[in-house]
């Protein structure tokens, strides 16, 4: 069942240096008890549509329309959209500090959540507060809900917030960046607590994130994002095994595999993320893509299906067969040689001319 | 110095830093074992990486080996030369032989002076080039990582995140070191940025025949780079081999649960392994567990691990550049306790208990 519909989203920023277009015509869904991973760069307007659904953007301009269970969110007055955030619709924050009131002591600002939205008495909302704390692994509890916000670590304080989001059982978890300040075996235990608070639960949730690591494990479904578009989305396994979009492939082309071949070379995508005040012409990514045509300085190419998994959709001028990791790569592996390969006198000129390429778009 | 010698040594290094309290008399309350006697060798034209968790000490180690601190106990020799009892204007002349690449590349650059000058000051301070030489050496510098030699002139803000980690890799080219310990080169830019800089400092190394430390703590970013690894754990260095070695036996618990908790970009190797998930946090610095520090969080604990620390040392069956502090080392294939049951224990137990 969709749960969440989001339909050709847009939000701009005005701003002194101009109009900054963070997300230009995002469509995406979610089912209830299914994982959305959400991946792109900074800048890529992952945060920015999250943020824009519940109604925490107030400077942006928006159009479009985002649906959850059958209700407009982004019409919904802001007394309605209280009802839902923290309740049906939790979020968990990047940066735990800043999201945390250093004033309050964790254990009154998750009671506040519960109290705002059920009728029950403080004593009984702090107790809540204690077992929450108790289920995302915080040693002695009861002692912990009296602590302020600067008296935890880094990972203690996630902790909080991931209590805070649990607290109401949300119907859909919006997590953004969830364990990315964490350490590799504290963002094991939290993503494990996630997992299985999902299949109990059966809430959906969506991961925002840069790293393909959480993606590959948690996600069923992935949505590519590419200077404020979607680029690519398909089940988790066919944006690994079957990429289309050039810019997925260099997503992947980018990160060390710990399975791969030991020494060989990165391939990394050439230049930067563009300004998305002056965005590119036609498909957002042709400055920077291996594969560029005349046709994708022009016209950008819709999110259309490609026949090689169910609902695997790609917004690219390349053929829908041109899919793959391997055959596809190679082809870009040999616009590279000419700069990153062969003799060492050859390659470092390459890397100028990438730099070069990429000061264009800085 | 021939390729593989030993360039770096250090024997028992400590660093603590004292936590004082009092206004007027000031007394030592405690003290934070940042880095708590570190055996460590550099061979020369390796890359040795450095990996660990938050508040284990890797940067600690990486800046008492800089001598950027005054170390509280150990030798530390480099290039044949003793440093640790060197002061700060004996240490000078070494310095050009190491240099440092820093994590973050907003807050280590000067935002009011121009990249020129910035690249350029290592010269200056060991006044190895003046005016018109000095500039054409930086020119050169910024062509060599790949920056365009006519924004010799444009401040740091110009320049985005990738670009301005090439300007600090220049300026630890300047002195021609040979070695660059790298703190955490990459993990403040994205990916597809990460995998250019990383391609860099590589190709760097075959051409000047540098030596790296790199520390880092994403595992799938140091096994590329690296040719050994050291893992660390409050402190103290607890594993190290060569990288193959290590990522393919791993013999101590926590570099077990480390690669264990590292994700895998591979949907369906990330979905079926077993994942070993410990309890709890990395405890305080301040007060160090006793015994093997690992003890409170490790799955094979007994009561010896408790009371007797292990030392570094070659265990049976493995290659003589695999070392590991532990008592009861990881056999090939065998499953460690995960703390998964515990946790969806948790989830139920508090779904029971909360009302609907």
């Amino acid at each position: 069942m969709t749960l969440l519909s989001v339909d050709n989203l847009t939000v701009s920023f005005p701003t002194a240096d101009g109009t900054v277009q963070a997300v230009r015509g995002l469509s995406f869904s979610v089912d209830s008890g299914k994982t959305l991973g959400v991946v792109g760069e900074s800048g890529s307007g992952k945060s920015v549509s999250a943020l824009t659904m519940l109604g925490l953007n107030p400077g942006g301009d928006t159009t479009g329309s985002a649906k959850f269970n059958g209700r407009e969110l982004l019409t919904m007055s802001q007394p309605e959209l209280r009802k839902i955030r923290g309740a049906e619709i939790a979020m968990i924050f990047q940066d735990p500090l800043s999201s945390l009131h250093p004033h309050f002591r964790v254990g009154w600002q998750i009671a506040e959540a519960i109290r705002t939205h059920t009728g029950v008495s403080k004593d009984e909302a702090m107790s809540q507060a204690v077992e929450l704390l108790r289920l995302v692994n915080i040693p002695q509890p009861e002692r912990r809900v009296r602590a302020y916000p600067h008296e935890m670590s880094g990972g203690m304080r996630q902790r909080v917030m991931i209590a805070m989001a649990l607290a109401l059982k949300p119907k859909l978890l919006i997590a953004d960046e969830p364990t990315t300040a964490l350490d590799a075996t504290v963002q094991a235990q939290l993503m494990e607590l996630l997992v299985q608070m999902q299949h109990e639960l059966g809430m959906a949730m969506i991961i925002i994130t840069h790293d393909l690591g959480v993606i590959a494990s948690v996600a069923d479904d992935v949505l590519v994002m590419y200077a404020g578009r979607a680029a690519e989305r398909a089940d988790a396994r066919s944006i690994f095994l079957t990429p289309h979009h050039p810019y997925t492939r260099g997503l992947l082309g980018s990160v060390p595999s710990a399975t791969g071949v030991m020494g060989s070379r990165l391939i990394p995508i050439v230049g930067a993320p563009p300004s998305m005040i002056n965005a590119p012409s036609g498909c957002g990514f042709h400055p920077r893509c291996p594969f560029a045509m005349e046709a994708c300085l022009d016209e950008q190419p819709v999110l259309e299906d490609i026949p090689t998994g169910v609902g695997h959709a790609s917004a690219c001028w390349l053929p829908p067969e041109m899919t793959g990791v391997g055959v596809a790569m190679d082809t870009a592996r040999q616009r590279y040689a000419g700069t990153h390969r062969g003799p060492r006198s050859a390659k470092l000129p390459g890397v100028v001319a990438a730099a070069e390429e990429a000061s264009v778009y800085a | 110095m021939q390729h593989g010698e030993v360039l770096l040594r250090a024997e028992g290094l400590v660093k603590h830093f004292p936590l004082k309290e009092g206004i007027f008399f000031k007394h030592e309350v405690g003290r934070v074992k940042a880095v708590d006697g570190v055996d460590l060798e550099v061979r020369s034209g390796e890359t040795l990486g450095l990996v660990g968790e938050t508040g284990c000490g890797k940067s600690t180690l990486a800046r008492s080996i800089m001598r950027l601190y005054p170390l509280t106990a150990g030798k530390l020799v480099f290039d044949g030369t003793d440093l640790s009892t060197l002061s700060r204007s004996e240490m000078r002349p070494h310095r050009r032989g190491m240099q440092m690449i820093f994590q973050d590349p907003y807050g280590s650059l000067n935002p009011r002076r121009r990249v020129g000058s910035i690249i350029g000051d290592p010269l200056a301070i060991h006044k190895v080039a003046d005016g018109a030489d000095r500039k054409l050496r930086v020119q050169e510098l910024m062509r060599v990582v790949g920056l365009n030699p006519e924004h010799y002139n444009r401040f740091p803000a110009e320049f985005s995140g990738g670009q301005r980690q090439r300007i600090g890799v220049a300026r630890a080219l300047a002195l021609n070191p040979k070695l660059i310990v790298c703190d955490e080169p990459v993990s403040a830019l994205d990916v597809s940025i990460q995998a250019q800089v990383i391609n860099l400092l590589e190709d760097l190394q075959q051409e000047f025949g540098l030596t790296y430390i790199f520390i880092a703590h994403d595992l799938a970013v140091v096994q590329h780079v690296s040719d050994r690894v050291a893992v660390m754990y409050l402190g103290k260095i607890v594993e190290v081999a060569e990288a193959q070695d290590l990522y393919r036996t791993p013999r101590h618990p926590y570099t077990n649960a480390l690669l264990s908790a590292s994700v895998v970009a591979d949907p369906d190797k990330a979905r079926t392994r077993d994942r070993v998930i410990l309890s709890g946090d990395v405890p305080s610095p301040i007060n160090p567990p006793s015994g093997c520090r690992f003890h409170t969080r490790c799955p094979k604990a007994q009561p010896l691990c408790s009371t007797d620390e292990p030392q570094l040392v070659v265990r049976p069956g493995d290659a003589p550049s695999h070392e590991t502090a532990c008592h009861f080392p990881v056999a090939e294939g065998e499953k460690l306790a995960s703390q998964k049951a515990t946790i969806l224990h948790a989830v139920e137990g508090f779904l029971a208990e909360a009302p609907a």
